[in-house]
């Protein structure tokens, strides 16, 4: 076991070499651009910054679903000719109740109604996402299937995470992360952010801007609104509710711009808005029809303002006013840029770290570190004497196999993450006080210096890889099943036990090979 | 120092019969993990942030914290049930909040508490904000519970395969009695039970293995080397041959610790005081508990005599 062949020898120096160049990069910025310069990154609790969980609200996806749903199935019957029908949504059901039809209508409707499913097809066969049953009472069911929902979740999660990197991006926020968690959760992380107060804002509304026209005619003082009609609560004037028309006259989604601005005549913070092709032809074609009435722009199910058509507007740029601060209007930009959010987002979890404790915890951090480090070696030197000297080299070596190796990695050193450090280190000895108590035994049982050092190395090695395969797999499941910071500190465990493997076996036999052929002593210094 | 040690932490031939102390041992562990099993029942465990969910604020205030006027301004902007506590210096405060059932109402709490801050103490700078939904939590626990059974039954695989069953056994039951005095050292202690404890826990489980193997791994070794031992002098023998390296790493492990539980700050103090007492647990665990169980499990199967020891030696390899 002591012996090692040039090849070997050469093999463990250039993997302790290519260790410190690569942990290198942490020590130093890139002296050239096209150097591959990979570092450890900071977790958000050592740097500052903020972590936050959002749930997408699916209910609120598969409700947006019926709800549209609804509305084309009852274009489809009138468009069809149909003098009477009823469609309600069951939400918890996840379908359509279509009745009150006409006897001897009803195949006229299910026909009606048929062209509202969309198939995809994979190639093998073609799935519909709705399903039409036909009831002995003469009603009909349009039942969403499970699998479009799934589909139509999924996309909505997709489509969430990039508008809300869209609206991030808004902010300058350097290097945010947002990546998707589990089914229907996406982790943003936005470094060096101490208060994320705005960002939670521009990320708290869906922002789903419609232009509707209004009902002059309805009595907002009713419980319930004329068919065809909702009443929603008017921006600022509590208590105030307009009668808007369901239908939709123009969506939000067809603008291609949007920019805060003051308007110069009175001061006031607007919102100037821009429309694509099909946005200014509709707009063009309801402001001429409507001159002299008012219609209501409509954010996220509350009228910002209604304002009457005074004139047609052919151009496609439009202003929105509404009580605006200088943020808020800029804010509202953001997101009519960005994009409406397919469904609410819910902040379920945050961690915000401001950057200065953060950086008191790296302060913390490395004095333990430190002294830790001490420690441990100066325990080494007083207890094994030279082969404790070898295994500090080993240390050495191995904290900075560990740091490289977390640089390739672009692993996250999280606060637990530097416990983590510290603990490998003192585990890692662990293997060298095995084989230097080994040799201890095999000297007194009377072998010489060269018989001792083969047979404990030999002896020791066994009990190594059992003793630590253990706590791997005890790490390896924390990587598994924990979130966060605490994965940082699993990371590093099982790195380090890992290096620790190879300098605590490879290394430290090297160096007392090397220097028994050097010294060729009598005794061994056990 | 730098060629001969310096110092022997046990002399060589050192022989201490440990197997005496063997029911003195079993019986104050039953003792303390059964206390423990009762604290964890009442009073229970202190929930951190990350089990319980619940809103955390930590803020620095311009000047000495004026803890009356931080409440009245809270109760004023409706938080009026927040526990507000100094923390570390005296201008910087903890407000601590229970969860909401509401996820959304989680948000709104955080709003709230800084409202309120800046109408108590403007110019408040808030330092961390911990914010944690009763779904989230209700799945971090869950999480960390799987962690820690999964992992105690890979280990129980793990030396199932490689060593015989008895010693399966008997290190598993060491590790749960473990787990249980070091839940019951945080109940009495009340540090915050949470995902950095689990991490803590599983260290300790690992280091308690690890222990562990190497005395089996001993006893295995000397199984086949004496083969006539009665095998409570073969196990003394063991564990006074592996004695050195046993208090050696745990010296090592607890070094490390050490400077974490003063220097490390608040979260890596709790971890490392935690971890100290689980080194000091899981070394005497492994003399006064493990050994004794394969004791008594092995006393009439691993070596019963003469006759059968060639077998228990051709089972070990």
């Amino acid at each position: 076991m002591l012996y090692f062949s040039r090849l070997k020898t050469a093999t463990v120096l250039g993997l302790c070499l290519l260790g410190v160049l690569l942990a290198l990069p942490n020590a130093f910025p890139a002296p050239a651009a096209w150097l591959p310069w990979r570092t450890i990154r900071l977790g958000l609790d050592l740097r500052g910054g903020s972590y936050l969980l959002m749930q997408v609200d699916m209910q609120a996806v598969t409700r947006e679903r019926l709800n549209t749903l609804a509305e084309s199935a009852r274009q489809a019957l009138r468009e069809a000719g149909l003098a009477r029908y009823r469609v309600t949504p069951d939400q918890a059901k996840q379908r359509l109740l279509v009745n009150g039809l006409q006897p001897g209508t009803e195949a006229k409707a299910l026909k009606a109604l048929q062209p509202l499913a969309s198939t995809t097809s994979n190639g093998f066969s073609s799935t519909s996402d709705l399903v039409f049953t036909q009831r002995p009472d003469g009603s009909i069911l349009v039942t969403l299937s499970p699998t479009a929902l799934v589909d139509r979740a999924n996309q909505a999660v997709q489509q969430s995470i990039e508008i809300v990197r869209r609206r991030i991006d808004a902010t300058g926020v350097v290097d945010p992360t947002i990546t998707r968690q589990g089914r229907d959760r996406i982790v943003v992380e936005l470094p060096g952010i101490g208060d994320p107060q705005r960002i939670k804002t521009l990320l708290g509304k869906t922002a789903k801007m419609t232009f509707h026209l209004t009902d002059e005619t309805a009595n907002t003082s009713l419980p319930t609104p004329p068919p065809g009609d909702e009443f929603l609560p008017l921006q600022g004037h509590p208590g105030t509710k307009i009668a808007v028309r369901r239908t939709v006259a123009v969506d939000g989604g067809d603008l291609t711009d949007a920019r805060a601005a003051q308007d110069p005549s009175t001061g006031q913070w607007v919102v100037n808005f821009t429309f694509n092709s099909i946005g200014t032809r509709r707009f063009a074609e309801i402001t001429r029809r409507y001159v002299g009435h008012p219609f209501a722009i409509v954010l996220d199910n509350v009228v910002l303002s209604a304002p009457v058509i005074r004139e047609p507007i052919l151009g496609g740029r439009g202003q929105i006013s509404g009580n605006f601060t200088a943020q808020s209007a800029t804010d509202l930009a953001v997101m009519l840029r960005a994009g409406a959010l397919p469904a609410p987002l819910k902040i379920v979890e945050e961690r915000t770290v401001g950057p200065q404790l953060g950086a008191d915890a790296i302060r913390a951090g490395a004095i333990a570190l430190a002294v830790g480090f001490v420690l441990v070696i100066a325990f080494m030197g007083t207890f094994y004497g030279l082969f404790g000297w070898f295994a500090n080299v080993a240390l050495v070596v191995n904290l900075i196999l560990l740091l490289a190796i977390l640089s390739v990695l672009q692993a996250t050193l999280t606060l637990p993450g530097m416990a983590g450090i510290l603990l490998t280190l003192g585990m890692a000895v662990d293997a060298n006080i095995l084989i230097n108590e080994r040799i201890r035994e095999e000297v007194r049982a009377g072998r010489t210096p060269l018989n001792a050092m083969e047979a404990g190395c030999r002896r020791a090695y066994s009990t190594i890889i059992d003793s630590n395969a253990t706590a791997f797999l005890a790490h390896v499941m924390l990587f598994i099943f924990g979130t966060g910071p605490i994965r940082g500190f699993a990371v590093t465990i099982t790195v380090g036990i890992a290096t620790s493997l190879f300098t605590a076996t490879m290394l430290t036999r090297l160096l007392m090979s090397r220097w028994y052929i050097a010294r060729r002593p009598a005794a061994l210094p056990v | 120092m730098f060629y001969r040690p310096l110092i022997r932490i046990v002399p060589d031939g050192t022989r201490i019969r440990f197997m005496r102390g063997r029911y003195a041992g079993l019986i104050v562990s039953a003792i303390l993990s059964t206390a423990s099993v009762a604290l964890f029942f009442y009073p229970g465990l202190n929930l951190g942030i990350d089990f319980r969910g619940g809103v955390v604020v930590e803020a620095r205030t311009p000047g000495p914290a004026d803890f009356g006027a931080i409440r009245s301004g809270l109760a004023a902007a409706g938080v009026p049930d927040a526990g507000v506590q100094r923390f570390g210096k005296p201008t910087d405060v903890l407000i601590r909040l229970e969860s909401p059932r509401d996820a959304s109402a989680t948000q709104l709490l955080v709003e709230k508490v800084n409202a309120g801050l800046q109408k108590a103490a403007p110019g408040t700078k808030i330092l961390r904000t911990d914010a944690v939904g009763a779904s989230v939590s209700a799945q971090l626990f869950r999480n960390g519970m799987l962690a820690l059974g999964i992992s105690m039954l890979m280990i129980l695989v793990y030396i199932w395969f490689r060593f015989e069953w008895q010693f399966a056994v008997g290190a598993v039951v060491t590790l749960i009695l473990d787990v249980t005095k070091t839940i019951g050292f945080l109940v009495i202690t009340r540090l915050p039970f949470d995902l950095v404890m689990v991490g803590a826990i599983l260290t300790i489980l690992g280091y308690s293995t690890n222990d562990k193997v190497v005395v089996y791994d001993r006893m295995r070794e000397n199984l086949r080397k004496y083969k006539t031992m009665p095998l409570r002098e073969l196990i003394d023998l063991s564990i006074n041959e592996t004695l050195n390296r046993t208090l050696g790493t745990s010296m090592t492990v607890f070094l490390a610790s050490l400077p974490l539980a003063f220097f490390g700050g608040e979260t890596l103090s709790a971890f490392a005081w935690t971890m100290l007492f689980g080194i000091v647990v899981g070394t005497s665990s492994s003399i006064f508990i493990a050994a004794p169980i394969l004791l008594f499990l092995g006393e009439h199967r691993l070596r019963t005599g003469t006759k059968q020891a060639g077998k228990a030696a051709a089972q070990a390899r």
